[in-house]
């Protein structure tokens, strides 16, 4: 964080002077009658977003350990599927992953009689759990490489002395391995976690009713174009501030 | 050929894909998506080697301006960032061509594709750029200065082949990154890969084929420049010592 003293610079004082500006010829000029017409419906979508995002980069990061894992010390049947898993998962735009799912599943599914009976089918009537499911891949396959890295990057002497201990493989994992891998990519993660918020605003394109969407039809009905879309980028960097700030918190402690 | 697509019961899947089919408009998004790819990542490093250097040995307003830029661009979504740059542009293309006199002009779409993305990818560049040069020995852009190179005879001789060998992963990844955004520009409207892909797969209701398809040419972009990036990195280096051990 920048500390009081450095800020108080002449050229920065009148920098801020200047952004004040702007910030009080934004608040006049422009047109933000809109705004309490649609704070529910921002509301809503606001949580539709932090939703996403939660859900996604936890079911993303428990699916990447075991990515992470097979690639770094996994036989060739478990390494070779999972490498390729994240090629392609990193080597196509995730618009199109999110389109392949939405729109391939979901015209895939109808035909099948016991799917339209069972009881997920209200769910797999939406379009939710095909973006969750699109975001987590996503995730799950930028991070089983992250963790490739952070696994084969714990020193062997301490797996090696957990060993001597007499621990279980899996209490080895547990109390020593995953931590140590963990804490050494945070900053990554942190890093990662903002590109998946940035990534939330394409499960708008399926229909999805989020922030972004939000947005999308304040523009549609109102034919204001700016004003909406310059408080969506102030909203998406204010998340961002309280991930970054949420991840250097988790570093220190 | 054909006897054996039908065996696997995908003759229908590849009379959809082929040249007089859909799999000609594919291809021409494709190249459309190609040209914006490389339109953005040079527009990119231009921006990125101003910004660069601007953020080393700038003033201090110019150093925070950069800060500025290179913060906002990289904590807003692409996809906003697309909306917001292509509005400001129109909207400015069409006050200049109102002032000259003219009506409203209909706006390239290859062009704004570039322009949105290349400002995006700007951001990114100039601090992979930045990263580099300042990994470049100081000893080496003194030594320069003390032959007499001026500034920008330095930059062409010293910094930039010096920096190249720390540059090029994260231009690799940048030219990733610019790829696999042209896909967003399917939201604006642009007739790139993604949304010729959409628009066949639902005229034909063959969904899975073509999102298969056209995931199947992005990833050969992907693999195809992860070949051409991991010889451009050699090249960078040549002249180095390798770590792997051995003499060469």
């Amino acid at each position: 964080m920048i500390s009081l003293k450095e800020l108080m610079q002449p050229h920065r004082i009148v920098m801020m002077l200047v952004f004040a500006g702007i910030v009080i010829w934004c608040a006049f000029a422009l047109r933000w009658d809109w705004v309490p017409k649609y704070a529910p419906l921002a509301l809503e979508g606001l949580w539709t977003t932090i939703w996403i995002l939660v859900v996604s980069t936890f079911l993303g990061f428990l699916l990447a350990v075991p990515l992470g894992l097979a690639q770094a010390v996994g036989p060739w049947y478990l390494s070779i599927p999972a490498r390729t898993f994240c090629t392609i998962i990193r080597g196509t735009p995730l618009l199109l992953q999110i389109w392949l799912l939405y729109y391939g599943l979901g015209s895939l599914f109808p035909q099948f009689p016991w799917i339209r009976s069972s009881e997920l089918w209200p769910y797999l009537r939406q379009a939710w759990p095909y973006a969750v499911l699109a975001l987590t891949l996503s995730y799950a396959g930028y991070e089983g490489e992250v963790m490739r890295g952070a696994f084969s990057g714990v020193a062997k002497g301490q797996l090696e002395a957990a060993k001597s201990f007499g621990m279980p493989r899996f209490t080895i994992f547990r109390r020593i391995w995953l931590p140590q891998a963990v804490r050494n990519v945070l900053p990554t993660l942190g890093g990662e976690t903002i590109l998946q918020l940035k990534a939330t605003p394409l499960v708008a394109t399926i229909t999805v009713m989020e922030i972004y969407a939000v947005s999308s039809r304040v523009r549609a009905d109102t034919f204001i174009v700016y004003e909406p879309l310059l408080l969506l980028a102030l909203v998406y960097m204010a998340i961002a501030g309280v991930i970054a700030l949420a991840f250097r918190r988790l570093e220190k402690g | 050929m054909t006897g054996l697509l039908e065996l696997l019961g995908l003759g229908a899947s590849a009379e959809l894909l082929s040249l007089s089919g859909w799999g000609g408009n594919l291809l021409r998004g494709l190249a459309n998506s190609l040209q914006i790819a490389f339109g953005a990542f040079g527009l990119g490093l231009v921006i990125g080697l101003f910004g660069a250097y601007g953020k080393l040995y700038g003033g201090k307003v110019t150093r925070d301006l950069l800060a500025i830029y290179t913060t906002v661009i990289r904590a807003v979504p692409e996809l906003v960032l697309i909306l917001i740059l292509y509005y400001v542009g129109s909207d400015i293309i069409n006050k200049i061509s109102e002032a000259m006199g003219g009506g409203r002009v209909e706006i390239n779409g290859v062009a704004a594709g570039i322009w949105v993305l290349g400002v995006v990818q700007g951001a990114y560049a100039t601090e992979v750029l930045r990263g580099a040069i300042k990994a470049v020995p100081v000893g080496q852009i003194e030594a320069a200065k003390s032959y007499g190179m001026p500034a920008f005879m330095t930059m062409r001789r010293v910094t930039i082949p010096a920096m190249m060998s720390f540059a090029v992963p994260g231009l690799a990844n940048l030219w990733l990154i610019a790829t696999k955004d042209t896909a967003l520009l399917a939201v604006v409207g642009f007739n790139e890969l993604t949304l010729e892909t959409r628009q066949a797969a639902s005229s034909t209701r063959a969904y899975f084929t073509f999102f298969l398809a056209a995931g199947f040419l992005y990833l050969m972009v992907t693999l195809c420049s992860g070949v051409v990036f991991a010889r451009v990195e050699k090249w960078a280096r040549r002249g180095q010592p390798s770590l792997k051990g051995g003499a060469r």
